[in-house]
């Protein structure tokens, strides 16, 4: 397969890599150096936030609390990314190595992997593994053990604090922030909860050096990154590619030459059209994207694409907050009643006003980001949403 | 002295401690927030978003009741941001609301209905969603009604029931648009661990939770030639009254309410506190009695501790939660079923009356009376003992029907008989009352001289704290109770039913050997009932505490045992405490029910 725009990266799966060699080698540096490495790395969280994972292990790592876990929030919900499994299915070790070495500088003892529900399937082999993993823990005289809990299958429990809350046993609802998880998070303790993909980033910048990712991506999008690719691609599936690439670089690789529209980010991310591939960049200075991308050729309906996605966060909202549970029914029953003719189309920007309250004022960041696909579906393809 | 953080609100600088909310910080400087989900009494939800507001260097606007200050924070209250969003989700609630006001059982104290006009939303903006739901009322129930039509999610009444009751009758459940407050398998109130103290209802900002009023059933007797319509008032209830009909917290308005209830029609106006009195007599025997058979006879089946029977919110829990402890509580029904025992035999036959054209009311501070006066044990006049309860709110609601203008009305007398009242009876209505109206008459009883306190203030069980033991030495006993000598007396109170649960645990964790403990149902006791004026807090209950103590200091007498109508029913009627008739009348029997 040619990547004739896009440079394939190979860290996260690459299986030439003892993870036992890594911790005994991490193990021998500070904690100091440890997080000055990832300081300089740059990697960002590979969840979709992108916050710095230096600084969270750093913060998590200052507070006196002897009580503190580490989190692998495997919990991938987000429409159009699948490429945590992945990564769980082919290299958990590089995960476990991640939280071990997270662990480390931040003085646990305990870590968790909060497992998507529909991801089952993948509990015995992970089990299997992380008996092996505790092996080398126990070979290495390592204090650090990790269990995994099954999600149930709801969206909102990706969210860090609704995510504890659900591993507390309570109802999957996000919490009033601050505090932060690294100050008060599961079981009220500091935390640090990271994505798959970064937990594996961060282990292989142990074993690399911070260099060998910051020469990777661009000043605000260090590295490299899965992908999740779908929708209409001839080429759909996990690709680690290096940050920085336009939209229209990645549509020239993986669209079907009828590209309309791409979905950068799933359903909580943005819809970018046509005629904006060539000045949007996947990343953190452009379109920022937890890894998933769907392409839409001309045969689909936007409407249609973005009818599902509010159905989606209509049925995913935890229902706590008014802006998130309300809206979301407002937004879809309004594009109906607009297609339908019962509403004009002027109602459509009082419902781009909505979308900009939800923005602002949802308690979480489910429904903050219910507007990033409206706004960019309803501002590019405003004629599909009323004819 | 904690840590000052100084910060700016609307432009106006102010130093708070530590850890405050912007919303505190605001009021401090008398800026007015408004808010929905926020609660005094509740933990912190930030679910509802209307107390919005703006803070420099945020995307977000934060939810002020939910954010603490930190140093150099500029909030903006009042921004063109913010009363964009504030209008949108006052609009969304109101798209999720069924607004019919005209018709609501809560017109005019509707917090949304409050939020709603002061923003001036004029027209609904978005699309009306309550035709897109299935929504069914839960009108089941006596005490309540809960119509999720007109709910806005807040989750107050979760909160309530979960944090001041340790019920949690009243759950979430689904998730997204078919969110909604649910019980357990979505039973109807009536069918589940729900102990109607209606302390949800209390709290709910709109409709969507009410007491199920009785108010046409009520006129309708009142208007009925054919009828003697008999009205007992509950202690706390003249503590309260005036806060729904303009005067302020705290207010005693016993002999306005006496006169309004006679202008309402009313044949007789009788006092619950003179069943109150005759539950110490009652009660206060059946302890002693109890602690008889424990120290002298030793007889293994008693059981000790017993506690009060008195709040029917308290029951309805202990019926639920520790159906294994039915047999420590006192089998003394409460004073409302007392009184209505009595007011269809005992006052029927001395009024000359025909039992069966006796209808009695009773004004409560209670939601939870209203399933009491309905259970199947109290009829055992031969009738329905109480026929109707009405909430402190429904007689506010009668009086303002009927045109009353109340804070000029005269002051007039209870009718008699049955309306003679003692301090000891008024004490009732505060968390610590029934215990030391019970302690003035059984130290009494028992050594021949008052209790050792001044004037008779039992301090020490008084206050606000959840739970408070206390320990009476008994000294200096007459013959007959000489067993009793020297012994002390371990007693503890316990209001709201989280408490209760402490309490409960305690006894069944044998970490306590308590002799007496009396419980009430609701934050503060019956002056912070279910069926009170809304709203409550801390400070409301506080003010009407002070004004029962002082009903009850300014009484001329203030112990059960000397209400010569007391007196004179023994004579009379019942004989002697715990007597034959007394045990037909005024004692019930408890039962088992589901844990769910």
């Amino acid at each position: 397969m040619s990547y004739s725009n896009l440079k394939r990266v190979d860290l996260i799966f690459d299986k030439e890599c003892n993870p036992k060699e890594i911790i005994k080698n991490t193990w021998a540096k500070s904690n100091d150096q440890i997080i000055n490495e990832l300081l300089e790395s740059g990697l960002k969280g590979r969840g979709g936030a992108g916050f710095p994972t230096a600084l969270k292990w750093k913060y998590t790592a200052e507070q006196p609390e002897p009580d503190k876990y580490i989190i692998c929030n495997a919990d991938e919900g987000e429409p159009g990314t699948f490429k945590d499994r992945e990564i769980l299915f082919k290299v958990p070790q590089k995960v476990f190595g991640g939280m071990a070495v997270g662990a480390k500088v931040i003085g646990a003892k305990e870590g968790f992997i909060y497992l998507r529900g529909e991801y089952r399937f993948l509990l015995p082999e992970l089990e299997a593994q992380l008996e092996s993993f505790h092996e080398i823990l126990k070979d290495l005289k390592i204090d650090f053990r990790i269990k995994i809990i099954m999600g149930s299958g709801a969206y909102i429990c990706g969210e860090e604090s609704a995510l504890f809350e659900s591993m507390e046993g309570h109802r999957g609802e996000p919490r009033n922030k601050p505090p932060y998880p690294t100050i008060a998070g599961f079981r009220s303790k500091p935390t640090v909860i990271n994505n798959v993909e970064t937990l594996v980033y961060a282990f292989m910048i142990c074993m690399h050096g911070a260099r060998k990712f910051k020469d990777l991506g661009t000043a605000d999008s260090r590295g490299s990154k899965v992908f999740s690719i779908s929708g209409d691609t001839p080429k759909a599936g996990i690709y680690e590619l290096e940050l920085g690439m336009t939209v229209e670089q990645f549509v020239e690789e993986f669209g079907d030459g009828d590209t309309k529209a791409v979905q950068v980010g799933g359903a909580s991310g943005f819809c970018v059209p046509r005629k904006k591939f060539k000045e949007t960049i996947i990343g953190f200075e452009g379109v920022p994207t937890g890894g998933s991308m769907m392409l839409f050729n001309s045969s689909r309906s936007m409407f249609n694409v973005l009818h599902n996605y509010l159905e989606f966060f209509e049925e995913e909202s935890c229902g706590q907050c008014t802006p998130c549970r309300v809206g979301c029914q407002q937004l879809i029953l309004g594009i109906e009643a607009v297609k339908k003719g019962e509403r004009h189309a002027s109602y459509l920007e009082h419902l781009q006003k909505l979308a900009q309250t939800m923005k602002i004022t949802a308690k979480c960041g489910l429904g903050q980001s219910v507007a990033n696909s409206f706004f960019s579906i309803v501002e590019n393809f405003k004629e599909e949403m009323i004819y | 002295m904690s840590k000052k953080i100084n910060l700016k609100i609307d432009g106006i600088p102010v130093a708070v401690d530590e850890g405050t909310t912007i919303l505190k910080a605001a009021k401090q400087l008398n800026i007015h927030i408004p808010t929905l989900c926020y609660h005094d009494d509740l933990c912190i939800a930030g679910n509802c978003r209307v107390c919005v507001v703006e803070m420099k260097g945020s995307r977000t606007l934060p939810a002020s009741c939910a954010m603490p200050v930190s140093e150099g924070m500029e909030v903006m209250t009042n921004t063109l941001k913010v009363r964009t969003a504030r209008k949108h989700i006052i609009d969304l609630l109101l798209s999720e609301h069924n607004a019919k006001c005209t018709t609501c059982y809560k017109n005019g104290k509707c917090e949304l209905q409050e939020l709603a006009a002061e923003n001036k939303i004029s027209t609904a903006s978005f699309i009306d969603l309550v035709p897109h739901k299935n929504y069914q009322m839960d009108a089941y129930s006596p005490s309540i009604i809960k119509d999720d039509s007109k709910c806005i999610r807040c989750q107050r009444c979760v909160r309530t029931c979960e944090e001041l009751q340790h019920v949690s009758a009243l759950g979430v459940a689904y998730k997204g648009d078919k969110m909604k407050i649910s019980t357990f398998f979505e039973n109807p109130m009536f069918e589940v661990v729900c102990t109607n103290c209606g302390q949800c209802v209390n709290r709910c900002p709109t409709g969507a939770l009410v007491e199920r009023n009785y108010l046409e059933e009520v006129w309708a007797a009142i208007y009925d030639p054919d009828k003697h319509v008999v009205v007992q008032t509950a202690p706390a209830v003249r503590v309260a009254l005036g806060e729904d009909l303009n005067l302020e917290p705290g207010v005693i308005v016993t002999g306005k309410m006496v006169t309004a209830l006679k202008r309402l029609g009313f044949d007789s106006v009788l006092d619950t506190d003179f069943t109150a009195d005759l539950t110490i007599m009652e009660e206060g025997f059946e302890l002693l009695t109890r602690l008889k058979k424990a120290l002298v006879d030793k007889d293994p089946s008693v059981k000790l501790p017993m506690a009060t029977s008195c709040s029917p919110g308290w029951i309805k829990f202990i019926e639920h939660t520790y159906p294994e402890y039915l047999g420590n509580l006192s089998t003394c029904k409460s004073p409302q079923q007392m009184f209505g025992a009595l007011a269809k035999t005992y006052y029927a036959q001395k009024r000359k009356l025909d039992p069966s054209k006796v209808v009695s009311i009773s004004i409560m501070p209670c939601t939870a009376k209203k399933f009491e006066a309905d259970r199947p044990e109290m009829r055992s006049s031969g009738y329905k003992d109480v026929d109707y309860v009405l909430t402190t709110r429904e007689l506010a609601i009668m009086i303002k029907q009927a045109g009353l203008e109340f804070a000029s009305l005269p002051e007039s007398h209870y009718d008699s008989i049955m309306g003679e009242s003692t301090g000891a009876a008024v004490i009732f209505g505060a968390t610590g009352g029934v215990m030391e109206a019970a302690l003035r008459t059984a130290y009494e009883v028992v050594t021949g001289r008052e209790v050792p306190f001044n004037g008779l203030n039992i301090t020490p069980v008084r206050g606000m704290e959840g739970v408070r033991e206390v320990t009476i030495k008994i000294e200096g006993t007459v013959p007959e109770w000489k067993f009793l000598e020297g012994a002390e007396l371990k007693t503890v109170i316990a209001h709201g039913l989280t408490n209760a649960k402490k309490v409960m645990d305690s006894v069944r964790d044998g970490k306590s050997n308590y002799h007496f403990i009396e419980i009430m149902a609701c934050p503060g006791g019956c002056i912070g009932g279910g069926g009170q004026p809304i709203p409550t807090n801390a400070e409301i209950r506080k003010k009407r505490t002070e004004a029962i103590f002082a009903e009850d200091s300014g009484m001329k007498i203030r112990k059960s045992h000397e209400n010569p109508e007391v007196i004179a029913i023994y004579k009379e009627f019942l004989e002697k405490p715990l007597g034959h008739k007394s045990h037909e009348l005024l004692h019930t029997h408890y039962k088992e029910r589901a844990r769910h």
